[in-house]
């Protein structure tokens, strides 16, 4: 019988607030297993302030600050400070922001955590849209999604724009690690976690979170629905360590993306021929990652001289 | 102690190396940037051995404070006019959080249009987000408030943030002889910060957590019972300095020749200066004029300033700033203090300096040949036409 690799240490306690079947919920019990007791949580306005619980409560067995929506990469900057001047060791420091909060709003934070070098792990919980006020589009929302303010009629299709591609952003800031987990594959979420604690200097997890109220599916299907992101090729898993990108789940064939856009009520107006497009874009995002890890490699590390003019 | 010559900006630096600071994040913006090139200088020396975030934006130097807080560090920011402003939103998190930052902030004009002098619209439009403010009017008030701020903003009965004002060049770029304080006294006088830690490693707890309109009340009520004690323990603390340094602030309202006074014009920061020569020299030609300097805006020492202005005929209040719709705003808050007293004096709100425009003697002369006329409520804009007679408007 196969080890069991996941903690038994439960930090997201009993009584926590989240909807049934949040992935949210789901995906930071799995985070807080990888990353251990010792752990500090900066959260933003974001599905999460109502998760952990109403005050005098804490429905996670860590400290939490709360802060304001856009503040999360100066946060997490703040407690590392705080906590490389006090000499508080082995804290593990960590921003837990959605995806408005992190893609919208707190692009700039972010980027300001990442160029410094912060030694702290941000985490964006993506479950594509404002879910906490009501399904309102971010810029992490999919092409043809429907949310309360991409409706869908004779002339509107739902969001017009692609999802925002957050973790090239990242990456452009070359953090010391960066990987993309999915709480329906929940021994690579906790190896990357625990793989991001080891890890100093500023990591990044984009962590896909289904949403049944946001995507208008059943809560029982939360971790098929993951499962499908994933091996559509819609979601990849793989992370980034020194440059280097690893595709951490591989398939050598996909599941079509209908099988995963059919379940959600958020994209039940999409024709045929708007599925087949995509389809197309997840499998040009496919090829597209197989080429970069295919890149990746001991040449890329090492600009040969031979490149300056003499 | 050794007498250096500093701007009031560095006089600022100089303070915060001398608090041992642990945490300071700044985002530059004129005339603010001399405070932080000098604590960059400190850091690079190895003189101070702070942790310096050097951040994107203000709004994130005031989170990186607000978190590090949290975790018990003693922490500095200094800012000005935009600066202020983009910071707004956290300055309200800073004060719910009870953080004891201390802020250095260079008073100066707000945009549009674009302009660097001194005024007090940007610390006066933050008057609701629960910050003390204290005021300085040269540069060794500058060093001293800053050291006071921190003992005030840590001290058990307030646990509130303190910014520091001061006017952009005047004093910010404005070189004066500065007591530096030894570092041992300042330790003796600044233990560090002890006690404060909201969250600790280790330990679930929780701050800034979603609450019910029922506890919601308390928190805010805790706040202001809080500001309440700023008054006594600021009092306290300058009782502690004036023993240890030899030299006073001299409280939250400072009058100056106000004995059987006719006419007190009330001044805040470096106008006092002018005011206060303008008081000798009218005094000298038999004139009964005096000045009351006020140093806290927030809270309002409201009983100290109608104790000041009691029997006083006619009040003039000078204010670098203007609040759209009312009158100055120190102005307004002066006559609100005021409404309480049995005999209440004229009060004339004089707007001047605005947009770092000199607060000269004569002009000064001016505001108390006004007051001295007699009894008039109104608005005197007494930066405008000065060669002819102030007309009063409202």
């Amino acid at each position: 019988m196969a080890r069991l690799t996941i903690p038994k240490e439960e930090l997201l306690r009993p009584g926590h607030a989240a909807c049934p079947g949040c992935g949210p919920a789901l995906a930071v019990r799995l985070l807080l297993k990888g990353l251990g007791a010792r752990t500090i949580v900066s959260i933003p306005a974001s599905c999460w302030t109502v998760i952990a619980g109403t005050y005098p409560s804490s429905a996670l067995g860590v400290p939490v600050l709360d802060t304001p929506i856009e503040s999360t990469g100066a946060s997490i900057s703040g407690l590392r400070a705080a906590a490389d001047a006090l000499g508080l060791e082995g804290l593990t420091v960590v921003g837990l922001a959605g995806d408005g909060g992190t893609a919208d709003i707190g692009l700039q934070a972010l980027s300001g955590m990442l160029e410094r070098r912060t030694d702290a792990i941000y985490v964006m919980y993506d479950n594509e849209a404002y879910m906490n006020t009501g399904i309102q589009r971010s810029g992490a929302t999919p092409l043809g999604a429907w949310t309360t303010t991409t409706p869908v009629s004779a002339s509107a299709r739902g969001k017009a724009e692609p999802k925002k591609d957050v973790m090239s952003i990242v990456l452009a800031h070359r953090p010391a690690y960066a990987a993309t987990a999915n709480p329906s594959f929940p021994e690579d979420l906790v190896a990357k976690a625990e793989k991001a604690r080891a890890v100093h200097g500023a990591r990044f997890l984009h962590l896909f979170t289904p949403c049944p109220p946001g995507w208008k599916f059943d809560s029982a299907d939360s971790v098929a629905m993951g499962r499908l992101a994933t091996e559509t090729g819609l979601f990849p898993l793989y992370e980034v360590e020194d440059g280097r990108l690893k595709i951490t789940r591989r398939y050598s064939r996909l599941k079509p993306v209908g099988e995963y856009l059919s379940r959600q009520g958020r994209y039940s107006h999409l024709t045929p021929q708007e599925v087949d497009a995509v389809q197309a874009e997840v499998l040009r995002g496919w090829v597209g990652l197989l080429r970069r890890e295919a890149e990746a490699g001991p040449a890329h590390d090492a600009p040969s001289a031979s490149l300056l003019t003499r | 102690m050794t007498v250096e010559v500093l701007s009031g900006n560095h006089a600022q630096s100089e303070a915060v190396r001398l608090a041992r600071v642990q945490v300071v994040s700044a985002y530059p913006i004129t005339p603010q940037t001399t405070v932080v090139e000098g604590i960059a200088e400190f850091v690079a020396s190895g003189r101070f051995p702070t942790q310096f975030v050097k951040v994107e934006s203000e709004h994130s130097a005031l989170q990186v404070c607000v978190s590090a807080s949290a975790l018990g560090a003693r922490t500095y920011t200094a800012t000005s006019s935009q600066g202020l402003l983009l910071m707004h939103e956290l300055l309200h998190w800073a004060a719910g959080m009870r953080a004891p930052i201390v802020m250095g902030v260079v008073n100066r004009a707000v945009a549009p249009p674009w302009a660097l002098g001194a005024d007090h619209t940007d610390t006066f439009s933050q008057r609701d987000t629960g910050w003390i403010q204290l005021y300085a009017e040269n540069n060794q008030e500058v060093l001293d408030m800053v050291l006071e701020a921190y003992r005030l903003a840590e001290d058990p009965a307030v646990r509130l943030p303190v910014m520091v004002a001061e006017d952009a060049f005047y004093l910010s770029h404005t070189v004066e002889p500065v007591d530096v304080p030894a570092q041992e006294a300042v330790d003796a006088f600044l233990p560090p910060r002890q006690g404060h830690a909201i969250l600790r490693p280790g330990e679930p707890s929780r701050l800034g957590s979603f609450t019910s309109p029922e506890d919601y009340v308390l928190f805010r009520h805790e706040l202001a019972a809080a500001a309440d004690r700023v008054v006594p323990t600021l009092g306290e603390v300058e009782g502690d300095f004036a023993r240890r340094f030899g030299r006073s602030l001299g409280g939250t309202v400072v009058p100056y020749r106000c004995e059987g006074a006719d006419a007190v014009l009330v001044t805040l920061g470096t106008a006092s200066t002018p005011a206060r020569a303008t008081v000798d020299a009218l005094r000298s030609e038999g004139k009964k004029v005096g000045l009351l300097k006020l140093r806290l805006l927030r809270p309002f020492p409201e009983s100290e300033l109608r104790a000041a202005l009691r029997g006083v005929g006619a009040v003039g209040v000078f204010d670098r700033a203007y609040t759209f719709g009312a009158a100055g705003a120190v102005a307004t808050e002066t006559r609100a203090a005021l409404y309480g007293e049995r005999e209440r004096p004229a009060l004339t709100s004089f707007v001047g300096g605005v947009g770092g425009r000199e607060v000269t003697p004569s002009l000064v002369r001016r505001v108390f040949d006004h007051l001295l006329r007699g009894p008039e409520e109104g608005i005197v804009w007494s930066d405008l036409e000065p060669h002819r007679e102030l007309e009063t408007h409202g």
